[in-house]
């Protein structure tokens, strides 16, 4: 059905595969609107969640689809693994394939740590998440809300506002939104804008009114506390300034705008509570989209076997 | 291929009428009906029994549809992308008396796998099952209560009910392979 066994990233993945999901977490959101929310699609299917890095909106996200799936799930996370007694990555994820398992999501700080795990386990392996790399399943379920908002996605003009550098949601955004033929333009802190991704064919522009005065939807990125007050972010208030999403900046702006987030938020920093807790703001409807289209993804890649097994 | 007609329009039409007026017979509460189209042809088929219902009886009657895809038995056998149409209940089935609507009764396990979906919208107080066409060739002990036309099917043949709402016209035809 899906063109590829795993999904690892949204970087030329094929736009008729990235629809089928999203036309399929349509079909699930109606699931989750009946009064008991489980279908019994992948019964007898058992899915490892191998979070290596901390998480808690995806690793919940991810365990809800599963149940309501039917399926059976085992959660594993680094802090309370053998890996602290010194096992290798491999030996860690060979140990639980032999246990037989169908599917792998991994979260691992280490990008391209997914496509790795695919060497040497036969199980289908969903990313959630590689370091800086990429969160297909982030960029699924807001392409999904933006369609859900605006009934298309061809044509439509997106910018993601922040920390594009270290964002994985910013690089599969941008990779899963050209391919569903929109617009995005990237604005942030000029060194927190990576220099390659003007060869990923999107623009740059780090004057946010003039950005806001060209978008239909802002994907607003957290600011990762970690590192504020560092050389990359001297201070706070400069950035709430020139890069918050404020309730005044978006009041001066007449259009209509929708405002998402992936978060967790950082209220007073990237966005004000005003804008997250109002009319234009999709952040809420992005979560329940969360669940629809991680089981559409694990329902299209668990589903079946395909016989020649390509990444 | 060969073919044959089984039923044209017009009879198509009496034994939507014959079995909308069995289904009342049968169901001394009305008031507590309700119909549930199984996607697709089971779809217009409700419909249709719904305005029956309307015009013989004077009474309305809640329509919901189901799309199986999701408690489907063979999906570690599917090739292709799935064609999800949508279940659509907006009512509670608690205490009604379900009617399951399809268009053709075969194997069974359509019916099994829209019982698995009805049970999630409430305990129903029954549930029946009306079909315009048995072919026969059960694989699990299900039997419909209301059926429009016995046709009694040997391998190789198959029923193809078309209905004006999804194929531009109503018919119920057999085919079958060789001479």
């Amino acid at each position: 059905m899906l063109t590829h066994k795993h999904l690892l990233g949204l970087e030329n993945y094929p736009s008729k595969d990235i629809q089928a999901i999203i036309d399929t977490a349509f079909q699930f959101r109606e699931v989750l609107d009946r009064p008991i929310k489980k279908v019994p699609s992948l019964q007898g299917v058992t899915i490892v969640n191998l979070f290596f890095e901390n998480s808690t909106r995806t690793r919940i996200s991810f365990e809800l689809a599963q149940k309501r799936l039917s399926a059976d799930t085992v959660n594993f996370s680094a802090s309370s693994s053998s890996l602290k007694k010194g096992e290798s990555f491999k030996d860690t994820a060979q140990n639980i394939e032999a246990m037989k398992i169908d599917a792998v999501v991994m979260r691992h700080p280490a990008p391209g740590a997914p496509l790795h795990l695919t060497q040497f386990i036969d199980a289908v392996v969903i990313n959630a998440g590689d370091g800086t790399h990429e969160h297909p399943t982030q960029a699924i379920l807001d392409m999904m809300s933006l369609q859900e908002k605006f009934g298309k996605l061809a044509g439509l003009k997106i910018a993601i506002v922040g920390d594009i550098l270290h964002s994985r949601v910013a690089l599969s955004n941008i990779h899963g939104l050209q391919s569903m033929g929109a617009e995005v333009t990237l604005c942030g802190p000029t060194n927190l804008i990576p220099s390659f991704v003007e060869d990923l064919g999107v623009t740059v522009n780090s004057n946010l009114d003039e950005v806001m005065e060209w978008a239909d939807a802002l994907n607003v990125l957290r600011i990762q506390r970690e590192r504020m007050g560092s050389a990359l972010l001297p201070s706070v208030r400069e950035y709430r300034s020139l890069f918050g999403i404020t309730e005044e900046r978006l009041a001066n702006h007449k259009k209509e705008i929708v405002i998402m987030h992936p978060g967790p938020m950082n209220r007073g920093v990237e966005i004000d509570s005003q804008v997250a807790d109002g009319g234009q703001a999709i952040i809420l409807d992005q979560v329940l989209n969360g669940v629809a289209s991680r089981m559409a993804i694990l329902y299209l890649l668990c589903g079946e076997k395909p016989e020649d097994g390509n990444a | 291929m060969n073919q044959k007609q089984l039923l044209d329009e017009k009879r198509l039409g009496q034994t939507i009428i014959r079995l909308s007026h069995e289904i009342i017979e049968k169901n001394t509460t009305p008031g507590d009906i309700a119909l549930i189209g199984i996607h697709r042809r089971g779809v217009p088929l409700a419909k249709r029994i719904q305005n029956q219902l309307k015009s013989i009886a004077q009474i309305d009657v809640p329509l919901g549809t189901v799309d199986i895809t999701f408690h489907r038995d063979d999906f570690r056998e599917r090739l292709v992308m799935p064609q999800i149409k949508g279940t659509e209940i907006p009512f509670s089935l608690d205490g009604k008396i379900v009617i399951l609507i399809d268009d053709v009764l075969f194997t069974g396990r359509t019916i099994r796998a829209a019982m698995d979906v009805l049970n999630a919208f409430g305990r129903a107080a029954s549930i029946q099952l009306a079909v315009l066409v048995d072919r026969g060739h059960r694989e699990m002990p299900i039997r419909a209560d209301f059926v429009g036309k016995n046709i009694p099917t040997h391998e190789g043949e198959h029923v193809s009910v078309l209905i004006q709402e999804v194929d531009k016209k109503d018919a119920v035809i057999l085919t079958w392979d060789g001479e």
